[in-house]
């Protein structure tokens, strides 16, 4: 099912007894989620990425704006009539029913026409428990099952009603490292076998890139960027954005255009023909140096991390505005751990503008010197 | 060599210290275990001792050699004991029936639902916990008397069906449910009502159990306000019913029967206690004093 | 993050508390209020239900009341022996207690058990121990004179007498609570504390002193300003010792007082109960007071 949200703002009244300021979680969010896509919202804590879901759930209600499931206007249903399964950041399992029990509790709300016979219910129960591969511990309690399958449990019980939009809440931050890896897999794998348009929230932007086909990107209530995880990466429309997306990191410089050319710090590093002079902000990605003996962006030789496939050259730039210049090179790369200097040319294509003041993107053609 | 004979005479002197401290310990536990037991040894034993036998004791014999069970016979026909248990029976069932269903609704209402004046009311509720029930119960049995509920069970029952610090407790019980899952049940389309059976009630057992044996006790030993509610013998609770056999039953001097009335009165809630130990006394240690 | 709950209607909560509201309005709110000005409606008649003024003359005639007056000196006497007696014993079994590892929860069933009897009827078992009849000297006067003493009657004879059976049964009531209460607050001490200061050679005496008794402080202070409370509304297990008729037995209690005024045999003076109920909450209100200043200047959690 497509979901649509038009102009979707929420303001909360404020809490304060003196000076009660408003805050506004989410701002003006328009977005179209074309049926059957998995979208990621992303955004650091606070950004209004969990109350968007809980206004698609229908937990909250919108302050202005309207959300459409394909072409109907929901914004004033209750969430139960919406058709959303819901999972949340810690489950929320029963902890006194069974697996089964827990499954089976969306479809004994079921009223009136919609009504499904024990044998059914069992059915679809058991349908979605193999679904996501726990039709084996349909008789254990929440207690007695891992962090992984008490997730698997959640996700069942929120597909088990066959919802026209699954919505998940950061499902991934409760797991350790390991099973959040093999458990994202799993989400993909359960999203594309039964096609529901899925739409979950996080804070981590490596997770969301990985399975998502799309990501909105917000921070204080505005979606900043909406795009395919490559795409948005790769062409990120604001500093902010290109900060938040990547490990390591965006390594930022304070960066001058002047004839055509930019520089950092002292260091011209690049051509800019069609930019106008200003001072900039410049976001250099770490898979964007390349160690070279003539290159001229010259910083102070720090460290080397060894990561196997790469290695991770960490110096300094007296114009960088992150502590350190972190740089991913490749492993046959000979870096003189003696020299106090390490030398780099830059990627034009990894090299991206910021305005210094808006920090929006400043696009324009970049070539190497 | 001198060292080691120290050592080993360090170790016998602590040795025997820890002996005799454990002695001594042992010693005034099993003392106090006695003052306590004692009295149940001696109402037991009464009980079985024959009239005669008892009255012929001019020095109380502490055993018996002819038990009889006729006393026990006696404590049931010749005192109503039977209607005594019975009603004490109904008034614990029913009070603590409606209580618990008075006590959930509000601490739902306090932990789950949202509305205007919920906390300055939840303020209020907990602000009469301090008061003590006999400052109340003078109007109370006023109030009992004008609508001529005197000598009913509706009279008997009615005060004291609430209990704010319950309340209190289930509330803080509820309120460690995550709200989550109240979400996850409202996604799923349930009713507050129909989540507060299936999930919040369920989930809050073990304390309501307790909250239930706690109530019981209370309700089967209740003395003083159904002595000043009831005078006829008809709607007599066990307390009053005790006092009356002592007062005018078995005409006074008959120990025997009243101790195997007291027997009968005391053996439910030691059973009730005995299987379930565990949750009265953490029940208890929770927040109860008695009475 | 969505800590605002549904706002769908504010009924809904009123409903649901409606119940208990109603229940306490009526029983406990209304009488509250009510019992202080039945306290100062003087001469009121509970037939016709008039009265003829308001005044302190109740408050007057109760306290001129020698019933009253020996009422307060029983409940204070009672107070004061047994609410330090209790503590103390209580904390001494849950030392031992907490001490020993076998029988360990046969001795705390054991002592809990007068919890849940009924006051009434285990008090009548003490009222037969201690009782002197034409037959019998009673169980207790033979251990006396076992011993070599005299036989006295506790139920109906002295008054230290009766004071004395009064405390013990007082006791004996009251000790599962706090023994409850003293051996899980002595379990919590962490033990790491104990083991730190037998390393470092402390006596018994001394971790009892210095570690034990300030760790479980606020729990003690805690079972003696309930201890207090409950002492001063001492009524059942009086009339489960001494019958109904207290101020013959000349063992009266305050609360006694005010149901003997309300019903009973000197029945019928819901004004003079009111007095006596207000005063009492009055002197309980204070001690608890005064209870609560000591242990904050003595308890250092």
């Amino acid at each position: 099912m497509k979901v649509v949200l038009q102009n979707l703002t929420k303001k909360f009244p404020g809490r304060g007894r003196k000076n009660p300021v408003e805050v506004t979680a989410v701002n003006d969010f328009t977005f179209e989620i074309p049926d059957g896509e998995l979208v990621g919202l992303l955004g650091p804590s606070g950004c209004g990425k969990s109350t968007a879901l809980n206004l698609i759930s229908g937990l909250l209600k919108p302050t202005g704006g309207r959300i459409f499931f394909g072409e109907d206007d929901i914004t004033d249903l209750p969430p139960e009539s919406r058709g959303v399964g819901l999972v949340f950041q810690n489950y929320a399992l029963y902890p006194h029913l069974t697996v089964k029990q827990n499954i089976l509790f969306p479809l004994q709300n079921l009223k009136g026409k919609d009504k499904l016979s024990k044998a059914v219910m069992l059915e679809k129960a058991t349908e979605a428990a193999k679904l996501v591969q726990i039709d084996g511990l349909m008789d254990r309690r929440p207690g007695e099952l891992s962090g992984g399958q008490q997730q698997r449990v959640a996700i069942a019980r929120a597909l088990v009603k066959m919802p026209g939009v699954l919505l998940l809440d950061e499902p991934l931050s409760n797991l350790d490292a390991r099973l959040r890896l093999q458990t994202r897999e799993e989400i993909r794998r359960i999203q594309r076998e039964t096609g529901i348009t899925t739409i979950f929230v996080t804070h981590d932007q490596e997770e969301a890139m990985s399975i998502s086909d799309r990501i909105v990107v917000m921070k204080e209530g505005v979606a900043q960027q909406i795009g395919k995880p490559q795409e948005v990466y790769d062409d990120p429309v604001n500093l902010f954005v290109g900060r938040f997306l990547g490990t390591p990191p965006i390594n930022v410089f304070a960066g001058r255009c002047r004839d055509g050319r930019l520089y950092l710090g002292e260091d011209a590093v690049l051509r800019v023909p069609g930019i106008a002079d200003q001072d900039v902000c410049v976001g250099v990605r770490p898979e964007g140096f390349v160690l070279q003996e003539e290159g001229t962006l010259r910083c102070e030789f720090g460290s080397v991390e060894v990561m196997g496939r790469d290695i991770s050259v960490v110096s300094g730039h007296s114009a960088s505005l992150n502590p350190t210049v972190r740089s991913i090179i490749a492993a046959e790369n000979r870096v003189d751990r003696e020299s106090a200097v390490v030398r780099f040319s830059l990627k034009p294509q990894k090299v991206l503008l910021f305005n210094k003041e808006t920090e929006e993107r400043i696009y324009g053609e970049m070539l190497a010197l | 060599m001198n060292n080691s004979r120290d050592y080993i005479k360090i170790e016998r002197t602590a040795k025997a210290r820890r002996t005799t401290a454990g002695v001594v310990t042992y010693f005034f536990l099993a003392v106090w275990a006695v003052i306590v037991l004692f009295p149940f040894y001696w109402m037991l034993l009464t009980s079985v001792k024959s009239y005669s036998a008892y009255n012929a004791e001019n020095i109380p014999q502490f055993f018996t050699l002819s038990p009889t069970l006729q006393n026990y016979a006696d404590a049931f026909t010749e005192v109503p004991l039977g209607r005594y248990l019975f009603n004490t029976t109904i008034f614990t069932v029913v009070t603590t029936a409606v209580m618990l269903a008075v006590i959930t609704l509000a601490a739902f209402a306090f932990a789950r639902l949202d509305f205007r004046g919920k906390n300055v009311m939840f303020v209020l509720f907990l602000s009469l916990m301090m008061i003590p029930s006999e400052l109340v119960i003078i109007t109370n049995f006023v109030t009992i008397t004008n609508l001529e509920m005197r000598n009913t069970f509706p009279g008997l029952i009615l005060p004291s069906v609430t209990s704010v610090f319950y309340i209190y407790l289930l509330k803080e019980n509820f309120e460690q449910i995550p709200d989550s899952l109240y979400y996850a049940a409202k996604v799923d389309g349930t009713s507050d009502l129909k989540y507060l059976f299936k999930v919040m009630i369920p989930i809050s057992k073990p304390t309501l159990i307790t909250v239930t044996i706690l109530k019981v006790i209370e309700c089967w030993n209740s003395y003083v306000w159904p002595r000043l509610i009831t005078d006829d013998e008809n709607y007599y609770l066990v307390s009053n019913g005790i006092q009356e056999i002592r007062e005018n039953g078995f005409g006074r001097e008959n120990i025997p029967a009243m101790m195997a009335a007291v027997v009968v009165i005391s053996v439910p809630l030691i059973v009730l206690f005995l299987i379930f130990r565990n949750k009265i006394m953490a029940g208890v240690s929770r927040g109860g004093t008695k009475g | 993050m969505i800590k605002k709950k549904w706002r769908d209607s504010g009924l809904k909560g009123w409903l649901y508390l409606l119940p208990a509201i109603l229940f306490l309005g009526v029983f406990m709110v209304y009488p509250l209020i009510d019992v202080f000005v039945y306290s100062f409606e003087e001469g009121y008649n509970s037939a016709s239900q008039t009265h003829f003024g308001i005044g302190l003359y109740n408050y007057s005639y109760v306290l001129h009341d020698p019933y009253f007056l020996q009422a307060v000196r029983n409940t204070f006497l009672l107070v004061i022996i047994t609410v330090p007696l209790s503590t103390g014993i209580a904390l001494l079994i849950s030392v031992g207690l907490n001490s020993v590892r076998p029988l360990r929860n046969l001795f705390q069933t054991v002592y809990f058990l007068p919890y849940v009897t009924n006051t009434l009827a285990v008090g009548l078992v003490f009222m037969i121990l201690f009782k002197k009849t034409a037959y019998s000297d009673g169980l207790i006067n033979l251990l006396i004179t076992w011993f070599g003493g005299d036989s006295v009657d506790f139920i109906d004879g002295p008054y230290w007498a009766k004071m004395f059976v009064l405390c013990l049964y007082t006791i004996w009531v009251v000790m599962p609570f706090k023994i409850l209460i003293l051996t899980s607050a002595l379990a919590s001490v962490n033990r790491q504390l104990y083991q730190a200061a037998r390393v470092d050679g402390t006596s018994a005496f001394r971790i009892f002193m210095r570690i034990t008794l300030p760790m479980i402080s606020p729990m003690i202070f805690y079972l003696i300003i309930t201890g207090f409370i409950g002492a001063f509304k001492a009524y059942s297990d009086v009339v489960a010792l001494f019958g109904t008729d207290l101020n013959a037995a000349e063992m009266n209690t305050i609360v006694g007082y005010v149901y003997d005024m309300l019903y009973g045999d000197s029945g019928g003076y819901p004004s003079y109960a009111s007095a006596a109920a207000v005063i009492l909450f009055a002197i309980v209100l204070t001690v608890t007071c005064i209870n609560l200043m000591v242990s904050k200047r003595k308890v250092r959690f």
